[in-house]
């Protein structure tokens, strides 16, 4: 016999269909009654729609759709139109942006102009969604910190395809679309301005990355273990502090000497994840602008120490030959 | 729904495995530190693939020497242009040689017409005669980078009519259909770099042209240096050729810290500066210039000859054959390309 428990249970719990609380005037109606799907039951809320789609929501779509079909018909082009190259080639292919002899010039559409226009669609895309994000926000009475941290990783996305080509004078400086192809581009980066892990901003981005991984852990695995004493009420606990956030505090006081509170602590995890995306962009947005090489750099300002010489001394052969390498 | 499960946990456990087993080496991997602690200057490698790529290099015996005296190959043979200041018994004993290297199978009639031995009639003569300037262009000329260790045939032809390892320039594929953006030279699984999505072909830029290898800027501000990131990718692209080539990490050469650093690079990165230049030597002095003598089947896409790049000498060990001098056997394979 199944047995409800706090956590890993095998029980779904299900309301009746709920439509969702009333919309404000002026709104669009929700589309579809909603319905119970199981597998989606295992994961999170079994219950799927009604879905508000909004004017917000289906020009983002549509505009998302223009650009994800530029992207990959200009991959499944490049494979000759191939559908068994285009699915097995599918992590390699990439939508490239033009030539750095265009600079800032609009190229030909066959010289990286499908990479602008699916930029902008793609931008455009996400910055309609931003909106969709913050007026459901309000529509909904929440506050706006989820849309505002959406915006953070759009500020990063828009500093690596837009901002930083427009200050560098060439959109080549920017990202391509493509699963390894961007991936290769981000060691690229690192490799033509001189190490990025000397970049102080790019330090400060995996700080807050990885600390965003450590703390979400920290909460999840905290509330889970206080969920039998009703932690999983974390947020009545913030102002009505139970047995469970008393004990989650007295766990953490007594292993590392300090503990957030239940509500502190998920402005910690919410800075943290938005800092990362904001600091990186910030590292991505001087590099190449106000510094060339990190490392060198880190030379300077002394974050980059020397090493004993292990090897004999090695000498540029270019440089004592007179020869352009 | 409970079949529904056990399919997709089948299907799941399925393409796990395939990429466990088709994508990871299997352990083990030592390490051997060469820089300075805490650098992480060190080289890995797995002992049964490094013990593997041991018994693919082996160097054959070679046959006993030959005395020096005696009349000389070009005064009793027709037809020879570079060994003639050669014994004809030291002559007998390379041209044996050169056949067990070059076409064990094939035998003397895969270059010479049996019936006139100093006719030119097959272009593999033709090919042999300069791959033999070649040669001893190498041995005499490039001790900077094959140092006393240098080549003979073997070193690159391993008993094959046609090494294993060669190129031709990349076939840029400019028909890409309508309006889409046309091929650009990478993106797609290349050989040459690592199955990543770097260039195809990083040897023309680089092993047959001379372009600029240098993109990282050498200043820590900016106004100096204009290399762009889509360069880097070419770089980047012939750097792995290297590792792989050699069967060594990055580290082998550089301090990843600071890849442009030559005060920090290993003094082998020396001898691959060196490596570089006479690739390109080779490959536009000597391999280019036999396009006219190939016949078509042995051309590339463009009509252009087969080109060596860092595996065709090395295949995937640090130094070819893993260093034994079989030139040192062969003093013939040494001296000036024209006599």
């Amino acid at each position: 016999m199944a047995e409800y428990q706090n956590i890993f249970t095998r029980v779904q719990v299900r309301g009746p269909l709920h439509a969702g609380s009333a919309l404000p005037a002026g709104s669009w109606e929700r589309t579809g009654q909603g319905r119970f799907i199981h597998w989606l039951g295992r994961l999170g809320d079994a219950q799927i729609g009604p879905i508000y789609l909004g004017f917000s929501g289906i020009a983002s779509l549509i505009l998302g759709f223009f650009a994800i079909e530029i992207i990959g018909l200009n991959m499944w082009a490049s494979v000759n139109w191939d559908p068994v190259q285009f699915v097995r080639q599918l992590p390699w292919l990439a939508l490239e942006p033009p030539p750095p002899a265009y600079g800032l010039h609009l190229p030909p559409l066959q010289q990286g102009g499908w990479w602008l226009l699916a930029g902008f669609c793609l931008t455009a895309s996400i910055l309609l969604w931003w909106v969709r994000m913050y007026r459901r926000a309000r529509a909904l009475g929440l506050g706006t910190h989820t849309a505002w941290a959406f915006a953070a990783a759009i500020w990063l996305y828009l500093v690596l395809g837009f901002i930083r080509p427009l200050l560098m004078g060439s959109w080549a400086e920017a990202v391509p679309f493509g699963i390894f192809p961007h991936l290769d581009w981000t060691a690229a980066f690192s490799l033509r301005y001189g190490n990025l892990f000397y970049n102080p901003f790019h330090m400060l981005s995996i700080a807050f990355l990885y600390g965003s991984a450590v703390l979400f852990a920290m909460h999840g695995a905290t509330i889970l273990a206080v969920s039998r004493f009703g932690g999983e009420r974390e947020v009545e606990q913030i102002i009505d502090r139970g047995t469970a956030a008393e004990r989650a505090a007295i766990f953490w006081r007594w292993t590392m000497g300090f503990n957030a509170t239940f509500e502190s602590l998920h402005r910690w995890g919410w800075w943290f994840a938005v800092l990362c995306p904001l600091t990186g962009g910030i590292g991505i947005l001087l590099t190449g602008t106000v510094v060339d090489n990190w490392y060198l750099w880190g030379v300077k300002h002394g974050i980059a120490p020397p090493y004993p010489a292990v090897f004999p001394a090695v000498i540029d052969p270019a440089s004592h030959q007179g020869m352009v390498p | 729904m409970k079949f529904g499960l056990q399919i997709a946990a089948a299907l799941v456990a399925v393409i796990a495995a395939a990429i466990i087993f088709g994508t990871f080496e299997r352990p083990p991997v030592t390490t051997v530190q060469r820089g300075y602690r805490g650098t992480a200057m060190e080289q890995v490698y797995n002992p049964r693939l490094l013990s593997a790529a041991m018994a693919a290099n082996i160097a054959p015996a070679s046959l006993p020497q030959a005395p020096a005296d005696g009349p000389k190959a070009g005064a009793v043979y027709k037809n020879v242009q570079v060994l003639k200041d050669v014994s004809v018994a030291q002559f007998t004993r390379l041209m044996v040689s050169m056949t067990t290297w070059v076409a064990p199978q094939q035998g003397c009639a895969y270059c010479h017409r049996t019936a006139e031995m100093a006719s030119d009639a097959l272009y593999t003569k033709v090919v042999a005669r300069r791959m033999l300037q070649m040669v001893r262009h190498i041995n005499a000329d490039w001790t900077s980078h094959v140092a006393g260790v240098g080549v003979t045939c073997y070193t690159c032809h391993r008993g094959q009519p046609v090494p294993a390892v060669i190129w031709w320039n990349g076939d840029p594929q400019a028909a890409t259909p309508g309006v889409a953006i046309p091929a650009v030279g990478k993106n797609h699984p290349s050989a040459a770099a690592g199955a990543s999505s770097l260039p195809d072909d990083p040897f023309t830029p680089f092993l047959e042209q001379a372009n600029d290898i240098r993109v990282e800027a050498v200043q820590a501000l900016p106004g100096t240096d204009n290399h762009s990131i889509k360069q880097t990718d070419w770089t980047y692209a012939l750097m792995i050729h290297f590792s792989e080539a050699l069967g060594v990490n990055c580290t082998y050469c550089h301090n990843s810290r600071q890849f442009a650093s030559w005060e920090q690079s290993t003094p082998q990165r020396v001898t691959a500066w060196y490596g570089i230049r006479m690739v390109r030597d080779l490959n536009t002095q000597y391999l280019d210039g036999l396009a006219g003598v190939f016949p078509p089947q042995r051309l590339g896409p463009l009509g252009d000859a087969p080109k060596l790049n860092c595996a065709t000498c090395h295949r995937g060990a640090y130094k070819p054959l893993f260093g034994v001098a079989m030139a040192k056997e062969f003093p013939e394979l040494t001296g000036a390309a024209h006599p």
